[in-house]
Protein backbone atom coordinates (compact mmCIF):
# COMPACT_ATOMS: atom_id res chain seq x y z
CA UNK A 1 0.00 0.00 0.00
CA UNK A 2 1.51 3.26 -1.15
CA UNK A 3 -0.11 5.40 1.53
CA UNK A 4 1.53 3.48 4.36
CA UNK A 5 4.97 4.49 3.15
CA UNK A 6 4.19 8.15 3.91
CA UNK A 7 3.13 7.49 7.50
CA UNK A 8 5.91 7.60 10.10
CA UNK A 9 6.29 4.22 11.77
CA UNK A 10 6.30 3.67 15.52
CA UNK A 11 10.07 3.21 15.47
CA UNK A 12 10.67 6.73 14.17
CA UNK A 13 8.37 9.40 15.57
CA UNK A 14 7.93 12.50 13.37
CA UNK A 15 10.91 14.82 13.56
CA UNK A 16 13.38 12.18 14.78
CA UNK A 17 15.93 10.63 12.45
CA UNK A 18 15.32 6.93 11.72
CA UNK A 19 17.56 4.41 13.45
CA UNK A 20 19.75 3.70 10.40
CA UNK A 21 20.44 7.39 9.82
CA UNK A 22 21.33 7.97 13.47
CA UNK A 23 23.69 5.01 13.36
CA UNK A 24 25.48 6.22 10.24
CA UNK A 25 25.77 9.74 11.75
CA UNK A 26 27.41 8.16 14.81
CA UNK A 27 29.84 6.26 12.60
CA UNK A 28 30.78 9.39 10.61
CA UNK A 29 31.49 11.30 13.80
CA UNK A 30 33.66 8.44 15.09
CA UNK A 31 35.76 8.40 11.91
CA UNK A 32 36.05 12.20 11.87
CA UNK A 33 37.26 12.26 15.48
CA UNK A 34 39.77 9.50 14.78
CA UNK A 35 41.03 11.44 11.77
CA UNK A 36 41.59 14.57 13.86
CA UNK A 37 43.45 12.60 16.53
CA UNK A 38 45.69 10.90 13.95
CA UNK A 39 46.51 14.26 12.33
CA UNK A 40 47.38 15.72 15.75
CA UNK A 41 49.62 12.74 16.49
CA UNK A 42 51.37 13.05 13.10
CA UNK A 43 51.85 16.80 13.63
CA UNK A 44 53.42 16.10 17.02
CA UNK A 45 55.84 13.60 15.45
CA UNK A 46 56.64 16.07 12.67
CA UNK A 47 57.99 18.44 15.32
CA UNK A 48 60.65 15.84 16.15
CA UNK A 49 62.39 16.44 12.80
CA UNK A 50 62.68 12.80 11.93
CA UNK A 51 65.05 11.37 9.34
CA UNK A 52 62.59 9.48 7.14
CA UNK A 53 65.28 8.26 4.75
CA UNK A 54 66.84 6.27 7.58
CA UNK A 55 63.46 4.81 8.54
CA UNK A 56 62.84 3.79 4.94
CA UNK A 57 66.25 2.12 4.78
CA UNK A 58 65.66 0.06 7.93
CA UNK A 59 61.94 -0.62 7.46
CA UNK A 60 62.33 -3.90 5.53
CA UNK A 61 64.46 -5.25 8.39
CA UNK A 62 62.06 -4.01 11.08
CA UNK A 63 59.15 -5.58 9.25
CA UNK A 64 61.12 -8.79 8.88
CA UNK A 65 60.83 -8.92 5.09
CA UNK A 66 64.44 -10.25 5.01
CA UNK A 67 65.78 -13.11 7.06
CA UNK A 68 68.31 -12.51 9.86
CA UNK A 69 71.99 -13.31 9.21
CA UNK A 70 71.50 -16.69 10.91
CA UNK A 71 68.79 -17.47 8.39
CA UNK A 72 65.92 -17.19 10.88
CA UNK A 73 62.91 -14.87 11.01
CA UNK A 74 63.42 -11.39 12.40
CA UNK A 75 61.56 -8.17 13.11
CA UNK A 76 57.78 -7.96 13.03
CA UNK A 77 57.48 -11.37 11.34
CA UNK A 78 59.29 -12.99 14.29
CA UNK A 79 57.08 -11.02 16.70
CA UNK A 80 53.99 -12.35 14.92
CA UNK A 81 55.39 -15.88 14.90
CA UNK A 82 56.20 -15.84 18.64
CA UNK A 83 52.81 -14.33 19.49
CA UNK A 84 50.84 -16.71 17.29
CA UNK A 85 52.55 -19.87 18.56
CA UNK A 86 52.34 -18.75 22.20
CA UNK A 87 48.72 -17.80 21.72
CA UNK A 88 47.77 -21.25 20.47
CA UNK A 89 49.72 -23.00 23.25
CA UNK A 90 48.32 -20.63 25.89
CA UNK A 91 44.80 -21.35 24.66
CA UNK A 92 45.30 -25.10 25.03
CA UNK A 93 46.84 -24.72 28.49
CA UNK A 94 44.07 -22.32 29.55
CA UNK A 95 41.22 -24.62 28.51
CA UNK A 96 42.73 -27.52 30.46
CA UNK A 97 43.42 -25.31 33.48
CA UNK A 98 39.94 -23.80 33.46
CA UNK A 99 38.47 -27.32 33.30
CA UNK A 100 40.60 -28.20 36.34
CA UNK A 101 39.43 -25.11 38.20
CA UNK A 102 35.80 -26.04 37.54
CA UNK A 103 36.32 -29.74 38.28
CA UNK A 104 35.08 -31.75 41.28
CA UNK A 105 38.35 -33.66 41.33
CA UNK A 106 40.53 -32.29 44.19
CA UNK A 107 43.84 -33.16 42.50
CA UNK A 108 42.81 -31.49 39.21
CA UNK A 109 41.58 -28.47 41.15
CA UNK A 110 44.82 -28.24 43.15
CA UNK A 111 47.02 -28.59 40.05
CA UNK A 112 45.07 -25.87 38.26
CA UNK A 113 45.03 -23.41 41.15
CA UNK A 114 48.73 -23.98 41.94
CA UNK A 115 49.75 -23.37 38.33
CA UNK A 116 47.54 -20.30 37.91
CA UNK A 117 48.72 -18.80 41.18
CA UNK A 118 52.42 -19.43 40.46
CA UNK A 119 52.43 -18.00 36.95
CA UNK A 120 50.15 -15.07 37.70
CA UNK A 121 52.03 -14.25 40.85
CA UNK A 122 55.55 -13.96 39.40
CA UNK A 123 56.86 -11.48 36.80
CA UNK A 124 57.04 -12.65 33.19
CA UNK A 125 60.64 -11.45 32.94
CA UNK A 126 61.66 -13.67 35.86
CA UNK A 127 59.85 -16.63 34.30
CA UNK A 128 61.63 -16.10 30.97
CA UNK A 129 65.02 -15.96 32.67
CA UNK A 130 64.41 -18.94 34.96
CA UNK A 131 63.27 -21.13 32.07
CA UNK A 132 66.27 -20.06 29.97
CA UNK A 133 68.96 -20.06 32.66
CA UNK A 134 67.86 -22.45 35.41
CA UNK A 135 66.50 -25.37 33.43
CA UNK A 136 69.91 -26.21 31.87
CA UNK A 137 71.24 -26.74 35.41
CA UNK A 138 68.83 -29.65 35.88
CA UNK A 139 69.69 -31.03 32.47
CA UNK A 140 67.02 -29.40 30.27
CA UNK A 141 68.75 -27.25 27.67
CA UNK A 142 66.40 -25.12 25.61
CA UNK A 143 67.18 -22.59 22.90
CA UNK A 144 66.18 -18.96 23.24
CA UNK A 145 63.16 -19.33 21.00
CA UNK A 146 61.81 -22.42 22.79
CA UNK A 147 62.34 -20.80 26.21
CA UNK A 148 60.54 -17.65 25.11
CA UNK A 149 57.61 -19.55 23.65
CA UNK A 150 57.26 -21.71 26.77
CA UNK A 151 57.45 -18.75 29.16
CA UNK A 152 54.88 -16.71 27.21
CA UNK A 153 52.53 -19.69 26.82
CA UNK A 154 52.66 -20.60 30.51
CA UNK A 155 52.28 -17.02 31.70
CA UNK A 156 49.38 -16.12 29.43
CA UNK A 157 47.79 -19.56 29.83
CA UNK A 158 47.37 -18.79 33.53
CA UNK A 159 45.62 -15.46 32.89
CA UNK A 160 43.50 -16.83 30.07
CA UNK A 161 42.40 -19.77 32.26
CA UNK A 162 40.86 -17.33 34.72
CA UNK A 163 39.17 -15.47 31.86
CA UNK A 164 37.67 -18.70 30.55
CA UNK A 165 36.58 -19.76 34.03
CA UNK A 166 34.81 -16.47 34.70
CA UNK A 167 33.03 -16.75 31.34
CA UNK A 168 31.80 -20.26 32.11
CA UNK A 169 30.65 -19.25 35.59
CA UNK A 170 28.62 -16.35 34.20
CA UNK A 171 26.27 -18.73 32.36
CA UNK A 172 23.03 -19.21 34.36
CA UNK A 173 22.68 -22.62 35.98
CA UNK A 174 19.32 -23.02 34.25
CA UNK A 175 21.07 -23.44 30.89
CA UNK A 176 22.96 -26.48 32.13
CA UNK A 177 19.85 -27.88 33.81
CA UNK A 178 17.74 -27.48 30.68
CA UNK A 179 20.44 -29.26 28.67
CA UNK A 180 20.66 -32.06 31.27
CA UNK A 181 16.87 -32.41 31.25
CA UNK A 182 17.10 -32.92 27.47
CA UNK A 183 19.54 -35.74 28.31
CA UNK A 184 22.48 -34.17 26.51
CA UNK A 185 25.81 -35.69 27.56
CA UNK A 186 28.19 -33.44 29.49
CA UNK A 187 30.71 -32.82 26.70
CA UNK A 188 27.89 -31.82 24.36
CA UNK A 189 26.50 -29.36 26.92
CA UNK A 190 29.87 -27.58 27.01
CA UNK A 191 30.29 -27.77 23.23
CA UNK A 192 26.83 -26.65 22.17
CA UNK A 193 25.15 -24.89 25.09
CA UNK A 194 27.36 -23.33 27.76
CA UNK A 195 30.60 -23.01 25.75
CA UNK A 196 29.29 -20.84 22.89
CA UNK A 197 27.49 -18.58 25.36
CA UNK A 198 30.63 -18.26 27.49
CA UNK A 199 32.73 -17.46 24.40
CA UNK A 200 30.76 -14.27 23.88
CA UNK A 201 31.88 -13.14 27.33
CA UNK A 202 35.42 -14.51 27.00
CA UNK A 203 36.36 -12.92 23.66
CA UNK A 204 36.76 -9.25 24.74
CA UNK A 205 39.07 -9.91 27.73
CA UNK A 206 40.91 -12.65 25.79
CA UNK A 207 41.44 -10.18 22.92
CA UNK A 208 42.92 -7.69 25.39
CA UNK A 209 45.24 -10.41 26.68
CA UNK A 210 46.46 -11.24 23.18
CA UNK A 211 47.14 -7.60 22.34
CA UNK A 212 49.13 -7.36 25.53
CA UNK A 213 50.96 -10.60 24.65
CA UNK A 214 51.93 -9.12 21.28
CA UNK A 215 53.86 -6.43 23.10
CA UNK A 216 55.14 -8.65 25.90
CA UNK A 217 56.69 -10.84 23.20
CA UNK A 218 59.44 -8.20 23.06
CA UNK A 219 60.74 -9.72 26.32
CA UNK A 220 62.18 -12.63 24.35
CA UNK A 221 64.70 -10.18 22.89
CA UNK A 222 66.79 -10.75 26.03
CA UNK A 223 67.18 -14.35 24.85
CA UNK A 224 68.95 -13.15 21.73
CA UNK A 225 65.97 -13.20 19.38
CA UNK A 226 65.94 -10.45 16.79
CA UNK A 227 62.34 -9.46 17.11
CA UNK A 228 60.88 -6.05 16.37
CA UNK A 229 61.78 -4.29 19.61
CA UNK A 230 65.33 -5.70 19.64
CA UNK A 231 66.04 -4.59 16.06
CA UNK A 232 64.65 -1.12 16.67
CA UNK A 233 66.82 -0.61 19.72
CA UNK A 234 70.00 -1.92 18.11
CA UNK A 235 69.59 0.27 15.01
CA UNK A 236 68.82 3.20 17.30
CA UNK A 237 71.97 2.68 19.35
CA UNK A 238 74.16 2.22 16.31
CA UNK A 239 72.96 5.33 14.49
CA UNK A 240 71.65 7.59 17.28
CA UNK A 241 68.32 7.71 15.40
CA UNK A 242 66.45 6.85 18.60
CA UNK A 243 63.14 8.58 17.90
CA UNK A 244 62.90 7.27 14.33
CA UNK A 245 63.41 3.65 15.34
CA UNK A 246 61.27 3.72 18.48
CA UNK A 247 58.38 5.44 16.70
CA UNK A 248 58.63 3.05 13.75
CA UNK A 249 58.52 0.06 16.12
CA UNK A 250 55.62 1.59 18.04
CA UNK A 251 53.65 2.16 14.84
CA UNK A 252 54.22 -1.41 13.67
CA UNK A 253 53.07 -2.78 17.06
CA UNK A 254 50.04 -0.55 16.87
CA UNK A 255 49.15 -1.68 13.34
CA UNK A 256 49.40 -5.32 14.41
CA UNK A 257 47.19 -4.62 17.44
CA UNK A 258 44.57 -3.06 15.18
CA UNK A 259 44.48 -6.26 13.12
CA UNK A 260 43.85 -8.16 16.38
CA UNK A 261 41.11 -5.75 17.35
CA UNK A 262 39.35 -6.19 14.03
CA UNK A 263 39.52 -9.97 14.37
CA UNK A 264 38.14 -9.68 17.89
CA UNK A 265 35.29 -7.47 16.71
CA UNK A 266 34.35 -10.00 14.03
CA UNK A 267 34.37 -12.87 16.53
CA UNK A 268 32.28 -10.89 19.00
CA UNK A 269 29.66 -10.31 16.35
CA UNK A 270 29.66 -13.99 15.41
CA UNK A 271 29.09 -15.17 18.98
CA UNK A 272 26.68 -12.34 19.84
CA UNK A 273 23.78 -14.04 18.06
CA UNK A 274 20.52 -13.83 19.98
CA UNK A 275 21.73 -11.04 22.27
CA UNK A 276 19.97 -7.69 22.27
CA UNK A 277 22.22 -4.66 21.83
CA UNK B 1 -1.01 -51.19 34.09
CA UNK B 2 2.31 -50.59 35.79
CA UNK B 3 3.09 -47.12 36.99
CA UNK B 4 5.32 -44.88 34.90
CA UNK B 5 6.86 -43.18 37.90
CA UNK B 6 7.04 -44.52 41.44
CA UNK B 7 8.51 -42.61 44.34
CA UNK B 8 8.96 -44.52 47.58
CA UNK B 9 9.70 -43.05 51.00
CA UNK B 10 11.81 -40.27 49.50
CA UNK B 11 13.82 -38.08 51.86
CA UNK B 12 15.93 -35.10 51.02
CA UNK B 13 17.77 -32.54 53.09
CA UNK B 14 18.95 -29.12 51.97
CA UNK B 15 21.60 -28.72 54.65
CA UNK B 16 19.60 -28.81 57.90
CA UNK B 17 16.26 -28.30 56.12
CA UNK B 18 14.26 -31.50 55.69
CA UNK B 19 12.99 -30.68 52.19
CA UNK B 20 11.16 -33.96 51.49
CA UNK B 21 9.86 -36.23 54.26
CA UNK B 22 8.97 -39.82 53.39
CA UNK B 23 7.26 -38.84 50.16
CA UNK B 24 5.63 -41.70 48.26
CA UNK B 25 3.84 -41.19 44.99
CA UNK B 26 2.93 -43.14 41.84
CA UNK B 27 2.01 -41.80 38.41
CA UNK B 28 0.12 -44.10 36.05
CA UNK B 29 0.41 -43.81 32.25
CA UNK B 30 -1.84 -41.04 30.86
CA UNK B 31 -2.41 -39.67 34.34
CA UNK B 32 -2.43 -35.89 34.84
CA UNK B 33 -1.11 -34.98 38.24
CA UNK B 34 -1.05 -31.48 39.68
CA UNK B 35 1.06 -30.73 42.73
CA UNK B 36 0.16 -27.67 44.74
CA UNK B 37 1.06 -26.21 48.07
CA UNK B 38 2.64 -23.14 49.67
CA UNK B 39 6.08 -22.06 48.54
CA UNK B 40 8.90 -23.98 50.16
CA UNK B 41 6.72 -27.06 50.52
CA UNK B 42 9.03 -29.22 48.38
CA UNK B 43 6.92 -29.38 45.19
CA UNK B 44 9.70 -28.30 42.85
CA UNK B 45 12.29 -30.36 44.70
CA UNK B 46 10.16 -33.47 44.24
CA UNK B 47 9.81 -32.74 40.53
CA UNK B 48 13.55 -32.15 40.13
CA UNK B 49 14.31 -35.41 41.93
CA UNK B 50 12.18 -37.35 39.44
CA UNK B 51 14.54 -36.52 36.55
CA UNK B 52 17.62 -36.48 38.74
CA UNK B 53 18.41 -32.76 38.52
CA UNK B 54 18.64 -33.08 42.30
CA UNK B 55 19.84 -36.16 44.14
CA UNK B 56 17.89 -37.65 47.03
CA UNK B 57 19.21 -38.83 50.37
CA UNK B 58 17.08 -41.90 50.95
CA UNK B 59 14.20 -43.73 49.31
CA UNK B 60 13.76 -44.90 45.76
CA UNK B 61 12.58 -43.43 42.47
CA UNK B 62 11.75 -45.56 39.46
CA UNK B 63 10.99 -44.07 36.05
CA UNK B 64 9.70 -46.33 33.29
CA UNK B 65 11.12 -49.36 35.11
CA UNK B 66 14.59 -47.86 35.61
CA UNK B 67 15.77 -47.15 39.15
CA UNK B 68 17.47 -43.76 39.50
CA UNK B 69 21.10 -43.95 40.58
CA UNK B 70 24.01 -41.55 40.52
CA UNK B 71 25.37 -43.33 37.43
CA UNK B 72 25.62 -40.80 34.64
CA UNK B 73 24.66 -43.15 31.83
CA UNK B 74 21.55 -44.37 33.64
CA UNK B 75 20.51 -40.80 34.29
CA UNK B 76 20.98 -39.80 30.66
CA UNK B 77 18.75 -42.71 29.65
CA UNK B 78 16.08 -41.80 32.19
CA UNK B 79 16.09 -38.13 31.25
CA UNK B 80 15.59 -38.92 27.57
CA UNK B 81 12.14 -40.28 28.54
CA UNK B 82 11.27 -37.38 30.85
CA UNK B 83 10.53 -33.93 29.42
CA UNK B 84 10.85 -30.91 31.66
CA UNK B 85 9.55 -27.37 31.38
CA UNK B 86 11.01 -24.77 33.72
CA UNK B 87 9.57 -21.70 35.37
CA UNK B 88 12.20 -19.50 33.66
CA UNK B 89 11.94 -21.26 30.23
CA UNK B 90 15.73 -21.77 29.98
CA UNK B 91 15.76 -21.65 26.20
CA UNK B 92 19.25 -21.53 24.73
CA UNK B 93 19.58 -17.84 23.78
CA UNK B 94 22.17 -18.35 21.02
CA UNK B 95 19.93 -20.72 19.07
CA UNK B 96 16.72 -20.06 17.15
CA UNK B 97 13.49 -21.67 18.33
CA UNK B 98 13.98 -24.38 15.74
CA UNK B 99 17.62 -25.00 16.70
CA UNK B 100 16.54 -25.27 20.35
CA UNK B 101 14.09 -27.97 19.33
CA UNK B 102 16.32 -30.10 17.12
CA UNK B 103 19.45 -30.13 19.31
CA UNK B 104 18.52 -33.08 21.53
CA UNK B 105 16.74 -35.22 18.89
CA UNK B 106 19.73 -34.92 16.52
CA UNK B 107 22.47 -35.56 19.10
CA UNK B 108 20.74 -37.90 21.55
CA UNK B 109 18.17 -39.75 19.43
CA UNK B 110 20.38 -39.56 16.30
CA UNK B 111 17.39 -38.41 14.25
CA UNK B 112 18.49 -37.19 10.79
CA UNK B 113 18.60 -33.39 10.78
CA UNK B 114 15.90 -32.81 8.15
CA UNK B 115 13.55 -35.23 9.82
CA UNK B 116 14.16 -33.59 13.22
CA UNK B 117 13.48 -30.16 11.75
CA UNK B 118 10.26 -31.32 10.19
CA UNK B 119 9.16 -32.81 13.51
CA UNK B 120 10.20 -29.66 15.38
CA UNK B 121 8.21 -27.45 13.00
CA UNK B 122 5.12 -29.59 13.52
CA UNK B 123 5.46 -29.29 17.32
CA UNK B 124 6.08 -25.53 17.12
CA UNK B 125 2.95 -25.37 14.95
CA UNK B 126 1.04 -27.33 17.58
CA UNK B 127 1.92 -24.86 20.34
CA UNK B 128 1.07 -21.96 17.96
CA UNK B 129 4.57 -20.54 17.51
CA UNK B 130 5.21 -22.04 14.06
CA UNK B 131 5.72 -18.56 12.62
CA UNK B 132 8.56 -17.89 15.07
CA UNK B 133 10.66 -20.97 14.27
CA UNK B 134 13.62 -18.96 13.00
CA UNK B 135 13.59 -16.28 15.70
CA UNK B 136 15.92 -16.10 18.65
CA UNK B 137 14.42 -16.36 22.16
CA UNK B 138 15.02 -12.65 22.90
CA UNK B 139 12.76 -11.78 19.96
CA UNK B 140 9.83 -13.66 21.57
CA UNK B 141 7.44 -12.79 24.39
CA UNK B 142 7.53 -14.77 27.62
CA UNK B 143 4.47 -16.77 26.62
CA UNK B 144 5.97 -17.58 23.24
CA UNK B 145 9.27 -18.59 24.81
CA UNK B 146 7.53 -20.93 27.21
CA UNK B 147 5.61 -22.54 24.37
CA UNK B 148 8.86 -23.04 22.43
CA UNK B 149 10.27 -24.65 25.59
CA UNK B 150 7.28 -27.00 25.66
CA UNK B 151 7.81 -27.88 21.98
CA UNK B 152 11.51 -28.47 22.67
CA UNK B 153 10.66 -30.98 25.39
CA UNK B 154 8.01 -32.67 23.21
CA UNK B 155 10.49 -33.17 20.36
CA UNK B 156 12.18 -35.86 22.43
CA UNK B 157 8.84 -37.71 22.51
CA UNK B 158 9.04 -38.15 26.29
CA UNK B 159 6.86 -40.67 28.09
CA UNK B 160 6.14 -38.13 30.81
CA UNK B 161 6.32 -34.35 31.05
CA UNK B 162 7.21 -32.42 34.18
CA UNK B 163 6.07 -28.80 34.40
CA UNK B 164 7.73 -26.74 37.13
CA UNK B 165 5.48 -23.70 37.67
CA UNK B 166 5.33 -23.08 33.90
CA UNK B 167 3.37 -19.81 34.18
CA UNK B 168 4.86 -18.24 37.33
CA UNK B 169 7.29 -16.03 35.41
CA UNK B 170 4.71 -14.84 32.89
CA UNK B 171 2.76 -11.61 32.60
CA UNK B 172 -0.94 -12.21 33.35
CA UNK B 173 -2.09 -11.84 29.74
CA UNK B 174 0.27 -14.62 28.62
CA UNK B 175 -0.66 -17.19 31.25
CA UNK B 176 -3.72 -18.49 29.43
CA UNK B 177 -1.97 -19.07 26.10
CA UNK B 178 0.50 -21.38 27.86
CA UNK B 179 -2.11 -23.12 30.00
CA UNK B 180 -4.36 -23.81 27.02
CA UNK B 181 -1.42 -25.45 25.24
CA UNK B 182 -0.81 -27.68 28.26
CA UNK B 183 -4.52 -28.54 28.46
CA UNK B 184 -4.45 -29.45 24.77
CA UNK B 185 -1.56 -31.86 25.42
CA UNK B 186 -3.34 -33.32 28.45
CA UNK B 187 -6.46 -33.96 26.41
CA UNK B 188 -4.36 -35.91 23.92
CA UNK B 189 -3.32 -38.30 26.70
CA UNK B 190 0.15 -37.03 27.62
CA UNK B 191 1.26 -38.17 31.06
CA UNK B 192 2.19 -35.14 33.11
CA UNK B 193 3.11 -33.89 36.55
CA UNK B 194 2.57 -30.16 36.92
CA UNK B 195 3.51 -27.90 39.81
CA UNK B 196 1.32 -24.82 39.62
CA UNK B 197 -0.51 -22.12 41.56
CA UNK B 198 -3.22 -21.81 38.88
CA UNK B 199 -6.13 -23.47 40.64
CA UNK B 200 -8.66 -23.03 37.84
CA UNK B 201 -6.26 -24.78 35.50
CA UNK B 202 -5.62 -27.50 38.08
CA UNK B 203 -9.31 -28.21 38.43
CA UNK B 204 -9.72 -28.37 34.65
CA UNK B 205 -6.73 -30.53 33.79
CA UNK B 206 -5.96 -32.77 36.76
CA UNK B 207 -7.02 -36.36 37.34
CA UNK B 208 -5.53 -36.07 40.80
CA UNK B 209 -4.26 -33.24 42.94
CA UNK B 210 -1.47 -33.70 45.42
CA UNK B 211 -1.23 -31.14 48.21
CA UNK B 212 2.18 -30.74 49.82
CA UNK B 213 3.27 -28.72 52.82
CA UNK B 214 6.64 -28.59 54.57
CA UNK B 215 8.07 -31.47 52.57
CA UNK B 216 5.16 -33.85 53.11
CA UNK B 217 2.20 -34.98 51.03
CA UNK B 218 -0.75 -33.94 53.20
CA UNK B 219 -3.67 -34.91 51.03
CA UNK B 220 -4.37 -36.15 47.55
CA UNK B 221 -7.44 -36.93 45.50
CA UNK B 222 -9.57 -35.85 42.53
CA UNK B 223 -9.94 -32.06 42.12
CA UNK B 224 -13.55 -31.90 43.29
CA UNK B 225 -12.66 -33.68 46.53
CA UNK B 226 -9.58 -31.53 47.19
CA UNK B 227 -11.19 -28.19 46.39
CA UNK B 228 -14.73 -28.74 47.62
CA UNK B 229 -14.19 -31.06 50.59
CA UNK B 230 -10.70 -30.54 51.99
CA UNK B 231 -10.06 -32.67 55.08
CA UNK B 232 -6.84 -31.38 56.66
CA UNK B 233 -6.57 -28.03 58.37
CA UNK B 234 -3.46 -27.16 56.37
CA UNK B 235 -5.18 -27.67 53.03
CA UNK B 236 -8.19 -25.65 54.24
CA UNK B 237 -5.88 -22.82 55.28
CA UNK B 238 -3.99 -22.98 51.95
CA UNK B 239 -7.18 -22.90 49.88
CA UNK B 240 -8.56 -20.05 51.96
CA UNK B 241 -5.40 -18.03 51.45
CA UNK B 242 -5.23 -18.45 47.67
CA UNK B 243 -8.94 -18.28 46.89
CA UNK B 244 -9.79 -15.13 48.81
CA UNK B 245 -7.09 -13.09 47.11
CA UNK B 246 -6.51 -9.42 47.93
CA UNK B 247 -8.83 -7.79 50.44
Amino acid sequence: MAIDAEVPTAASPPGAAPVAARRSYFRQQVWATWFVLVVLLAWGCHGLQLDFAYVAEKLPFLLGLRLAPDGFLQGAVLTIFVTAVSMICALGIAVITAAGRLSDNPVAFALATFYASLFRGTPLLVQVLIIYLALPQIGVVLGGLASGLIALSLNYGAYLAETIRSGMMAIPLGQREAALALSLPRWLIVWKVTGPQALRLIIPPAGALFVSMLKDSSLVSILGLWELNFLAQSYARASFHYMEMLLAAALIYWALSIVFEIAQFRLERRFGKGVAR
Amino acid sequence: MTDLVTVERLNKWHGSLHALRDVSLAVAPHERLVICGPSGSGKSTLLRCINGLESHDSGEITVDGVRLTSDRRTMTRVRSEVGMVFQSFNLFPHMTALENCVLAPVWVRKTPKLEAEELARSYLERVHVGAHADKYPNQLSGGEQQRVAIARALCMAPKIMLFDEPTSALDPEMINEVLSVIIGLADKGLTMVCVTHEMGFARRVADRIVFMDRGEIIEQGPPERIFDAPRSERLKAFLASILTGYR
